[in-house]
């Protein structure tokens, strides 16, 4: 059964407020869509609030005010079941891939059709050779998860992710703490699986330069807000201030260098006490 | 006054802390009893446990009671022997292993040895994001990694207190009849007609089920509550080993009392 075939959004988010503790809003406010077919960015510092936002489309967090609509479904009326079910049409992509330690990289990718099919042996087979190829490692079929490089362990993440060809691929910070020929090739594969499989994609990164090539469309969270939206092309034109300073990299703009602190010149002369 | 009422303050704080833990675990433990049909359906997932938990303590556990065989049997014979009731010894060690030293012990090697392994473990996969990612597949975490653990260490824990007291035995039958030299057909024909099934085999039995029960649970739900850091694991780990201890002897108590005939039959 999939899950919201014929829906022109892949994600609705509407006026989505988040706290995990009253008094502190992780979101306040936010609303965007996500059209089928598209690789879409969500850029913005540590601690901004996008994996927060990542993880309500997932439906592991429930929105505090606001609706989100996921492949047709709303997330809030949704149990466990209605969860699972809907998250048999999405495949999520972790921060260090989250390979299973214990597996090899074939069971790896075998797992979820293991658990969600009874297909025979010789299927499944044939299925993880195909989705380890697509992933350029069908050679490194029998390795542990330990045997593997940063680079590599995405990689085997990504084709475990598309076993059950999902419509909605969401990443959570793929490409940190890559070398720049593993983070072309993670690069070049989001893009390959998105327009192969017909799905959509949402990356939430701080790779600033890297995801403005890549995304057809992205948006700018800070402090729990939307504060820029627009193609890579426009994003660097774009002379909005906090964008500005993301884009670039500069230590101080309207994103402070130093944390708040009382005066500088009194904080010298006062003794510690 | 003001440091009497921040003290009653924060010793509530605790034990209310304490009492919501004690509810969360006790739910968890029953969601994950609702939610063992994988690990009875694939039994594979709990055989690979019951290798992990109970094959891989096998080491321990029958080292440990060879030797705690063979004390009891040296300390045993310098008592009984004031007594002149040397042929007694084999029941004095059949009976405290069978009923107090073999589930108890090896309760507290299980805990160290499997117990920690297994709030290792799956601390260490919450922290690496595995059970967060098999959430994602839309797998139950609980019914495809929790409960398969719980059941295996269940499962390996009353039979790994057997071992240990016929370990036990064994050794003290090495010191008894092969060093000192007690009267072999005395030793075992003794034994054999002072132990009763009920009595004895079936309570020790009793016991290590309710110990390897409590340890699995406290180590299943250490591992699972586990901050995801370093040292949360690490926090977990020590935390299952003391906790698993503390009601080992606890429940020791307990159960002993209930089992307690006053003398008649024994």
């Amino acid at each position: 059964m999939a899950h919201g075939d014929g829906v022109a959004q892949a994600v609705e988010i509407r006026e989505v407020s988040f706290a995990y503790d009253t008094g502190r809003p992780v979101l306040s406010d936010v609303s965007l869509t996500i059209p089928r077919g598209k690789v879409i960015g969500i850029m913005g510092q540590s601690g901004c609030g996008k994996t927060t936002l990542l993880r309500i489309i997932a439906g592991v967090l429930r929105p505090t005010r606001g609706t989100a609509s996921v492949l047709g479904t709303l997330t809030r009326d949704l149990d466990q079941d209605g969860l699972y079910a809907m998250r048999r049409s999405m495949g999520m992509l972790f921060q260090f891939g989250a390979l299973f330690t214990d597996m090899s990289v074939y069971d790896n990718v075998a797992f979820p059709l293991r658990e969600h099919s009874d297909l025979p042996e010789e299927l499944i087979h044939d299925l993880v050779t195909m989705k380890l190829e697509a992933v350029g490692l069908r050679g490194a079929a029998r390795l542990m998860p330990a045997e593997l490089s940063g680079g590599m362990a995405r990689r085997v993440a990504l084709a475990r992710a598309i076993a059950l060809d999902p419509q909605l691929i969401l990443y959570d910070e793929p490409f940190t703490g890559l070398d720049p020929i593993s983070f072309g090739a993670i690069a070049r594969l989001v893009r390959k699986l998105n327009d192969t499989l017909g799905a959509t994609s949402i990356i939430v990164s701080h790779d600033v330069e890297e995801c403005l090539d890549l995304v057809d469309y992205l948006y700018f969270v800070s402090a729990g807000r939307i504060v820029a939206a627009g193609t890579g092309a426009e994003i660097r034109r774009s002379r909005e201030p906090f964008v500005e300073q993301f884009v670039n990299g500069l230590p101080d703009g309207p994103i402070p260098f130093h944390y708040p602190a009382p005066d500088y010149g009194r904080d010298l002369v006062t003794t510690g006490d | 006054m003001q440091a009497l009422r921040a003290f009653i303050e924060s010793l509530g704080h605790r034990v209310n802390g304490m009492v919501l833990r004690l509810g969360f675990a006790s739910r968890f433990f029953f969601y994950m009893l609702l939610h063992s049909g994988t690990a009875m359906r694939r039994f594979r997932l709990t055989l690979r446990e019951i290798y992990f938990a109970g094959v891989l303590s096998l080491i321990i556990i029958l080292v440990s009671g060879t030797f705690v065989g063979m004390v009891l049997a040296l300390q045993g014979y310098e008592t009984l022997q004031r007594f002149g009731s040397t042929e007694a010894l084999g029941i004095l060690l059949a009976l405290s292993l069978v009923r107090e030293l073999g589930p108890v012990v090896a309760g507290l090697l299980f805990a160290s040895r499997a117990g920690s392994a297994i709030t290792a473990e799956i601390g260490l996969m919450k922290a690496t994001e595995q059970i967060a990612a098999m959430e994602m597949m839309a797998v139950d975490p609980i019914a495809r990694v929790i409960a398969p653990r719980f059941w295996g260490g269940a499962i390996s824990m009353p039979l790994l207190a057997a071992l240990f007291s016929a370990a036990g035995i064994f050794g003290g039958y090495l010191i008894g009849v092969q060093l000192i030299g007690i009267d072999e057909g005395a030793f075992w024909s003794q034994m054999q007609a002072a132990v009763d099934v009920r009595k004895d085999i079936v309570n020790g039995v009793i016991k290590s089920v309710v110990f390897g029960i409590a340890v699995c649970w406290i180590a299943v739900f250490e591992g699972y509550d586990a901050p995801p850091t370093a040292e949360g694991v690490s926090g977990a780990t020590t935390r299952t080993v003391v906790t698993s201890s503390l009601a080992i002897l606890a429940l020791d108590f307990v159960l002993t009392a209930f089992m307690f005939t006053g003398g008649n039959g024994l």
